[in-house]
């Protein structure tokens, strides 16, 4: 099992591995894969049942990125994991290459093509009742972003979750704050997102520092450890573009590409991070 | 007489009882698509997500993700339209073991309204890939097409009407995907039809037989893929092709049959359908009546064309 310090080694890793396939591809959104990337690292490279030799197994865990711009973490995690070799990375959006602009199954790993917001949840719905049914004890994971809990979509899937009582389904919601063109606050301030899932009938765990991996590693270490009936929602609060300091917590750096001057000092500091 | 969409309840029924891996993931249309027997023997394969196409759709390619064969349905206007995006993007684009159905199509829907007749849900399926189109005119047929939909990986969308509708077929009766039946021959025009239409065609033909035109009428069942080799000896045996059809007469069947003939380069077509016009509330015989696809409406066209 990964210790925290390893998988912080990872997630800066990733981080470097996704700007470098966004600054080749000169397209992808930088933001809301930064806000992820201990998340995504900590499924990938230690909770999540998954084999890359046989990605199709019947009884992996599930994973669907509802946020899917937020692809090129994912493919970095994918990769690093061994789906695919490394240097595919570098072919992102390229039509020569796999990685779509958002996940695609036809990419080994990916449990779900996502992109139009406000979609995953239900599908991540259907894949928690499949195991259910067929009394399968994988776990489906679905990350969603603060944006698109303004769909309304996300709604009706939790409302769905909750009926079922899908307790084998954990939504994590990636609370950055920003969206493409400004604030939620500013956009559509979406309230109490802890309150609104508890009301829907989900068991609410928060995460106060999303970005930091022990906080990250200690929600996931525990979150079976109490039976519950219910599908399982964490509050994660992060940072957008967290990692680079002139893309944090901005919206311009939601789809921005670095020019080549922010491209080095973006590496300078994703390097000498801790 | 019943409708094509209670066969279709009894089809799906019939094929979860030899085939463990089928769901119906449903928007409370238990009752429009006959789902009752089906909730009740199969409750754990039985979702319902109340009122909530979206969810339904994507719920049906999570689950179809998992391979499982998901029939999802609901009135033809929201499943083509509210769930569109869905159906697009995680049903289609995945290439997904999801069969999209939509019942009450066309203004044979009738009293309930324009807001509740489907007249371009053909036009719109269409134009995505990989989903392929089936349009049954009787209750044998889409019993049939179901059983074909649902032995046949990928994604379908069946559409179905609210009204009975008499019978034409016996259990005998084969279909495929992609075929069509020509029950009528004749030499002066072919009538192409789907679905409520087929019949309405066939007493056209015979009334005009008495004023000596020679009219063949097809059933188009495969609206996507279309029976190319039907058209073309269409083409080949008679002067004019006439598409009859519930439903805009953009992108349908018509339009469909007029994209092969554009390709063939031969041939001449009249589409006959609603004008790219909204529906209203009416009967079903006076909306037919209003847009001419009543049996006199269809006389009256065809001898205006020979």
């Amino acid at each position: 099992m990964r210790t925290v310090r390893e998988l912080k080694d990872i997630s800066k890793q990733l981080k470097i591995d996704t700007l470098n396939s966004i600054y080749k591809a000169k397209s992808g959104h930088i933001g809301g894969c930064y806000s992820s990337a201990e998340i995504i690292t900590a499924l990938y490279f230690r909770f999540m049942n998954i084999d890359e030799d046989n990605p199709c197994k019947i009884d992996r865990d599930r994973f669907v990125l509802s946020k899917g711009h937020s692809a090129p973490i994912l493919y970095a995690a994918l990769a690093r994991r061994g789906f695919f070799p490394v240097e595919d990375l570098a072919k992102l959006r390229n039509v020569c290459g796999h990685l779509q602009g958002a996940p695609n199954i036809k990419t080994p790993g990916i449990d779900m093509s996502s992109g139009p917001l406000g979609q995953g949840l239900s599908a991540a719905v259907g894949m928690a009742l499949n195991a259910k049914f067929k009394k399968l004890c994988y776990k489906t994971y679905c990350l969603i972003g603060d944006g698109e809990f303004q769909e309304g979509q996300i709604w009706e899937a939790m409302m769905s979750a909750a009926k079922y009582k899908l307790s084998n389904l954990v939504c994590i919601l990636d609370h950055n704050g920003v969206q493409m063109s400004g604030s939620n606050e500013e956009l559509m301030p979406i309230g109490s997102p802890q309150e609104k899932f508890a009301s829907f009938g989900w068991h609410v765990v928060t995460i106060n520092k999303g970005n930091d991996m022990e906080d990250v590693v200690n929600c996931f270490e525990h979150l079976f450890d109490e039976k519950v009936d219910e599908p399982i929602a964490i509050i994660a609060k992060t940072t957008k573009g967290n990692g680079v300091s002139f893309m944090e917590n901005s919206a311009t750096w939601h789809g921005a590409v670095p020019s080549e001057e922010q491209y080095f000092e973006a590496m300078r500091q994703l390097k000498e991070a801790h | 007489m019943i409708s094509t969409r209670i066969t279709y309840g009894n089809a799906v029924y019939d094929m979860a009882r030899k085939n463990p891996n089928i769901f119906v993931v449903d928007a409370d249309c238990i009752s429009p698509l006959n789902y009752q027997k089906f909730a009740d023997e199969f409750p754990g394969r039985f979702i319902e997500v109340g009122i909530a196409e979206q969810n339904m759709v994507s719920v049906a390619a999570g689950l179809a993700s998992c391979g499982n064969t998901v029939f999802v349905g609901s009135f033809a206007v929201f499943v083509s339209m509210r769930a569109l995006d869905q159906v697009r993007n995680q049903v289609c684009y995945n290439n997904f073991d999801v069969k999209v159905v939509g019942t009450h199509s066309g203004i044979e829907t009738g009293y309930d309204g324009a807001t509740h007749e489907a007249t371009e849900d053909m036009a719109i399926f269409r134009a995505i890939p990989n989903i392929r189109i089936l349009v049954p005119s009787t209750p044998i047929m889409s019993y049939k097409l179901t059983c074909i939909a649902g032995e046949t990986y990928g994604p379908f969308y069946l559409r179905l009407t609210k009204q009975p509708s008499p019978e034409l077929y016996d259990e005998s009766e084969e279909f495929c995907i992609g075929g069509s039946k020509v029950l009528l021959e004749g030499s002066d025009i072919t009538l192409m039809a789907c679905g409520r239409m087929v019949h309405h065609c066939l007493e056209a033909a015979e009334r005009i037989k008495e004023d000596g035109i020679s009219v063949r009428v097809v059933d188009m069942y495969s609206i996507k893929p279309i029976d190319t080799i039907a058209i073309e000896k269409a083409v080949s045996d008679t002067k004019n092709i006439m598409t009859v059809e519930d439903h805009n007469i953009i992108g349908g069947l018509g339009g469909a049959v007029c994209e092969y003939v554009a390709k063939l380069g031969r041939g001449k077509v009249i589409t006959h359908g609603i004008n790219d016009v909204f529906g209203r509330s009416g009967s079903c015989d006076d909306l037919f009546e209003l847009h001419s696809l009543n049996v006199d409406g269809i006389v009256n066209r065809i001898k205006n064309i020979i």
